[in-house]
């Protein structure tokens, strides 16, 4: 937890916020745009129409060097490092000895060394992890720097109209490319289920590269409101919410991330809780969950069963622009977490009816060409 | 014209001989952001001043709505089902939530009026 009385950081990108009438609320030590003027609901539905531009500079982008990284780092993660290949990017957990997940993250591997991106509120628990766990390789914070996100249906477009090569990239890849006369780190991936793109640049770049974007017509800036309710109807956890060090990659889902290799040979914290798990189902799982009527179900909420009985708790929840009504994430127990099973919201002392629901809540539109 | 008087939780009510229309004031419903959904007391509900009766759901989050004033509510705004919106968009008019018929005019005393309310809000920063 950051000091509340330490002033709030900034992104590179705020003199820019501001100007474009940003409603800035604090979030992991940072000042960020809740929203701008049109609000949450047009800036979620903007970027599934055409393009969403947003501000992730708050998020920590480390590299990893030395004789080995990706072993080394296969050490502290149950992903498959050590099969990526160069130009390839991967999605993975930092665990604890339960098997509970410290952080989730993103690693690209390079040609000499990896490329990780974490939580803006982890980033410093998350360096001191890697900086104890990689021992013999070094560990670079590389501090203020500019992050952006460009996602939606046209993001291709828009950016292929800067650097043309970008257009083909594969999905979960990652390469150099100039943007408005700016290096940037450019990676096919985001956090809305549609087709999209990060860039990373130096913090004095940023903004000449926000602007570039927000020429076009079809880009607007879109707020960590926003952003929320579009990884919520894609299904994507948040740290500290659906996944934390109380919850396993199992029992959050994500098993999909630990390959058959990984999954055999171990050698990652809490390996053989996951093996376990595994082979026997862990007790509780990660669940879609739809409301009935239109009463919106928020993280807190308990879950319960025809009966009345407690098993669960709702860990992500909201309205889904896309989806036109309530839509939620949460733990329910093993029995109850078959698709289309009936459950019972405790909303403000009533009980409300819900079912599981399969994730996502809307379809993902991920880049698969070649 | 009825004149309209508002609360410190920043409801509004005006009254034309014994019923009392409420809503959320225009500051309220920028606040809020987008709403998406509202929940509203039934009509023949008692309802006390400063209690709670209605739920307003934005995107980002839930807030409760307090009586402005004591007595019955006898309506609760239908329009509000199919276009929770209006709160956003017309919140002393058409984005009204309910009508109460009155038990006690004199609560309506300890009010602000309009200047008073701008006043208020203006202290809020």
């Amino acid at each position: 937890m950051s000091d509340s009385s330490a002033p709030l950081r900034k992104t590179p990108l705020d003199g820019l916020h501001r100007e474009l009438g940003a409603k800035l609320v604090p979030f992991a030590g940072y000042e960020m745009p809740v929203q701008y003027p049109d609000g949450i609901l047009k800036e979620h539905l903007h970027t599934r129409e055409q393009a969403g531009l947003f501000d992730v500079s708050h998020m920590g982008q480390v590299v990893l060097r030395g004789p080995d990284p990706s072993a080394a780092l296969e050490r502290l993660v149950p992903g498959d490092i050590a099969g990526l290949e160069a130009g390839r990017m991967r999605y993975t957990q930092f665990t604890d000895e339960s098997g509970g997940i410290l952080d989730d993250l993103m690693v690209l591997r390079r040609e000499g060394d990896l490329f990780v991106v974490v939580n803006a509120a982890c980033k410093e628990a998350d360096v001191a992890h890697l900086t104890a766990g990689m021992t013999g390789h070094s560990v670079e914070y590389m501090g203020e720097r500019g992050l952006l996100a460009l996602q939606g249906p046209l993001a291709a477009e828009v950016l292929a109209a800067h650097a043309p090569e970008l257009a083909t990239m594969p999905f979960m890849s990652g390469r150099e490319a100039t943007v408005a006369g700016v290096a940037c780190l450019v990676t096919r991936s985001g956090y809305t289920g549609e087709d999209g793109y990060e860039l990373g640049m130096p913090a004095e770049d940023a903004e000449r590269v926000a602007r570039a974007l927000l020429v076009d017509a079809r880009v607007k800036p879109i707020g960590l409101g926003a952003r929320d309710s579009l990884r919520l109807e894609a299904g994507l956890c948040l740290y500290g919410h659906d996944i934390d060090t109380g919850t396993t990659p199992i029992e959050a889902g994500l098993a999909w991330s630990i390959s058959k290799r990984r999954r055999t040979e171990g050698g990652f914290p809490g390996d053989t809780v996951i093996r376990r798990q595994l082979a026997d189902g862990p007790s509780r799982r990660r669940v879609g969950i739809r409301p009935e009527g239109r009463v919106v179900a928020r993280e807190g909420v308990e879950i319960a069963d025809a009966s009345g009985a407690v098993i669960g708790r709702v860990t992500s929840g909201g309205f889904g622009p896309s989806v036109g009504g309530p839509v939620a994430m949460g733990y329910v127990e093993a029995a109850h977490a078959g698709e289309g099973t009936g459950l019972q919201l405790l909303v403000r002392g009533s009980a409300r009816p819900a079912a599981v629901a399969k994730l996502p809540f809307v379809p993902q539109r991920y880049y698969r060409g070649a | 014209m009825a004149d309209i008087r508002y609360t410190k939780e920043h409801e509004w009510v005006r009254v034309e001989g014994d019923v009392a229309t409420c809503g959320i004031s225009d500051y309220a419903q920028q606040q809020l952001g987008d709403v998406v959904f509202v929940e509203l007391p039934e009509p023949g509900r008692s309802v006390s001043k400063d209690e709670e009766c209605a739920v307003v759901e934005s995107v980002k989050a839930a807030s409760d709505v307090y009586a402005p004033i004591s007595g019955e509510v006898i309506e609760a705004n239908d329009a509000l089902g199919a276009d929770p919106a209006l709160v956003n968009s017309e919140p002393l008019g058409a984005g009204w939530f309910f009508k109460i018929r009155l038990a006690d005019a004199s609560e309506l005393d300890g009010l602000m009026d309009e200047a008073a309310y701008q006043a208020f809000v203006g202290e809020l920063g």
